[in-house]
């Protein structure tokens, strides 16, 4: 990589949001519905359609600007944004220009050089257009459109160009992911573009303040790609600028296959987008108690839960930045605890069987067939001993099976721990009569075999013998 | 005084630009009575920066009315036969449009 400059670097997202209907129009939002099967004249912009704002979606970005620590405009203006192109029907897209819903928030993000904040301009609520599909019928010569997506809620998020890698621009986009996801206003599906981003990339001469000519990288949808693109981008203009060349302000798209970025020509004129504000909507007045209101419901971010995690039930920071990372987890993994497991021990169970069997299965947690009471339950009777660490395993694969309960599961298949002393005695002597080479080794100083009897006491005793009174047991018998 | 008054507000380049912008093709005698009506309209709203507006808001909208919400419910979509009546040309249940290149 080039050091002889610094890397600036301001992203923009556009977030779409849950909302079952269109920003302006009742039409529901479905992915993958056949073409144009959810539109009405709103959203096909038929003249003397009237667009009505859908007070969720308004809501909604009130949400994820008090979660990015914005402030929210009393006052803010719809705007036209003028341009032609066939996925846009009306011929302007409804969006915000000099009063956007939210300003100057902030966003935290960590990577591996250390913490920062990065600053978020605005948010801005806007429409989305509708989707081109290219199509090789007829020699390739036409394109078709589908005006099923024209008109879906987003948000765009606008961040200051504080970013100076394209490590942080992924840090900032997935701690952004998260919060989205988190607070419920986008289901984060990269691939169907609820989260996509726009990468706006210059370089400078390190100590130069003024920011060098930019271009911006247009609608990547994934996080690795966001990271080639960038890494791209910075290569070919710092040999642009070395060689004594320009960068010329343009918008490039990114071709994942090459993993390079190429020039979207012809652009440059549509730049001049004309905005004013939209007659056809009337300002958006948001009161401070609507704000208090939301504010009031909003979730527990990422951040606080891991902070939660560690200081309020003792977990290492490791398992509370997993637990905390997708809200459902977290839920689940708190259910448990709430009904009366041992933090430290449902963290391990979450983390390892429960993902385990989730991801085996590929399916969400809100399907798991063991519930919370179930897993806290069957760690009751570890705890109490009525079955070792290691039987659980098999009875919480039981569980996930048939959908019972441990203690029912224990009984049926008798799994009960043997802690009797009595029980476990006859077993270990057998062992020891069966096995005179491994004693006389033992007792020779190779303490090492001693593993290989608790192995075979266990095994005799199919995994239920309590694993401590085998050890005290055998050592008793084995020195004497 | 009367020089400025004399000077354009428009220029006919700027003029050929918007119209451009809005896809209109504009004939040389179009363009010049275009360039002089759309001077004179500058000129007329150029009165405005005779008045002190500090301390005024920019009106955003001619009626004095905020919030026009709907709830966020769903109304079942147009059937896609109507949907792409008025379309020019239609194949595979979208609208038809010259190529257009990425």
């Amino acid at each position: 990589m080039n050091s002889k400059y610094e890397i600036v670097i301001g992203l923009e997202v556009h977030v779409q949001l849950t909302t079952a209907s269109k920003i302006f129009c009742g039409c529901p939002i479905r992915f993958g519905a056949p073409p144009n099967s959810q539109t009405c004249p709103v959203c096909l912009g038929l003249p003397g359609a009237l667009p009505v704002l859908n007070r969720q979606a308004v809501q909604m970005a009130i949400i994820a600007g008090l979660a990015t620590g914005c402030e929210i405009a009393g006052r803010s203006v719809f705007a036209r944004k003028n341009y032609f192109y066939p996925d846009l029907p009306k011929g302007y897209q409804i969006s915000q220009y000099e009063l956007p819903v939210c300003r100057q928030g902030e966003l935290a993000i960590v990577t591996e050089a250390g913490g920062k904040t990065i600053g978020i301009t605005r948010i801005h609520m806007e429409e989305d257009a509708g989707k081109l599909l290219h199509t090789e019928a007829e020699g390739g010569r036409y394109s078709q459109v589908d005006l099923n997506r024209a008109c879906t809620p987003l948000l765009e998020i606008v961040s200051e160009p504080d970013l100076r890698s394209s490590d942080e621009a992924v840090a900032y986009l997935k701690k952004l992911h998260q919060i989205v996801v988190y607070l419920g206003v986008c289901d984060g599906n990269l691939e169907e573009g609820s989260f996509r981003c726009d990468a706006n990339v210059s370089l400078r001469p390190w100590g130069q303040k003024e920011l060098g000519t930019r271009s911006e990288i247009k609608n990547v949808n994934s996080f690795r790609f966001v990271k080639q693109a960038i890494d791209y981008e910075v290569e070919r203009q710092a040999e642009l600028l070395d060689e004594g060349g320009k960068v010329t302000q343009e918008t490039r798209l990114f071709d994942p296959t090459a993993g390079t970025t190429r020039s979207m020509r012809g652009k440059e004129e549509a730049h001049d987008y004309r905005y004013f504000p939209d007659p056809d909507l009337v300002p958006l007045v948001i009161s401070r108690q609507w704000v208090e209101e939301v504010r009031a419901t909003l979730p527990e971010l990422p951040q606080a839960k891991v902070e939660r995690f560690i200081t309020e039930l003792g977990l290492p920071l490791y398992d509370a930045e997993v637990l905390a990372a997708e809200r459902q987890i977290a839920d689940y993994f708190e259910a448990c605890v709430a009904a009366g497991g041992q933090p430290k021990a449902c963290s391990n169970w979450v983390m390892g069987e429960v993902i385990r069997g989730l991801n085996a299965e590929a399916i969400d947690i809100a399907a798991c067939p063991v519930t919370p009471p179930r897993l806290a339950g069957m760690l009751q009777r570890i705890d109490d001993g009525t079955i070792s660490g290691k039987i659980a395993k098999t009875v919480f694969d039981e569980m996930w099976r048939s959908g019972q309960g441990a203690d029912a599961i224990i009984e049926a298949k008798g799994l009960r721990q043997v802690t009797d002393t009595g029980a476990i005695e006859p077993i270990i002597d057998a062992i020891i009569a069966a096995n005179p080479a491994q004693v006389e080794e033992y007792r020779s100083g190779k303490e090492k075999v001693f593993g290989f009897f608790v192995g075979q006491v266990m095994k005799a005793s199919k995994g239920k013998a309590n694993p401590a009174a085998v050890n005290e047991l055998l050592l008793k018998k084995l020195k004497a | 005084m009367t020089l400025e008054k004399q000077e354009m507000k428009i220029t006919r380049h700027e003029v050929e630009h918007v119209a451009r912008l809005a896809r209109l093709a504009l004939g040389e005698d179009e363009l010049k009575a275009l360039t002089g009506q759309l001077d004179a309209i500058l000129g007329y709203v150029e009165q405005l920066k005779n008045l002190d507006t500090d301390g005024i808001e920019p009106t955003a909208h001619a009626v004095p009315m905020e919030n026009a919400f709907r709830e966020d419910g769903t109304r079942p979509p147009l059937p896609v036969e109507l949907a792409l009546q008025n379309a020019p040309v239609a194949t595979d249940g979208c609208f038809r449009v010259p190529k257009v290149i990425e």
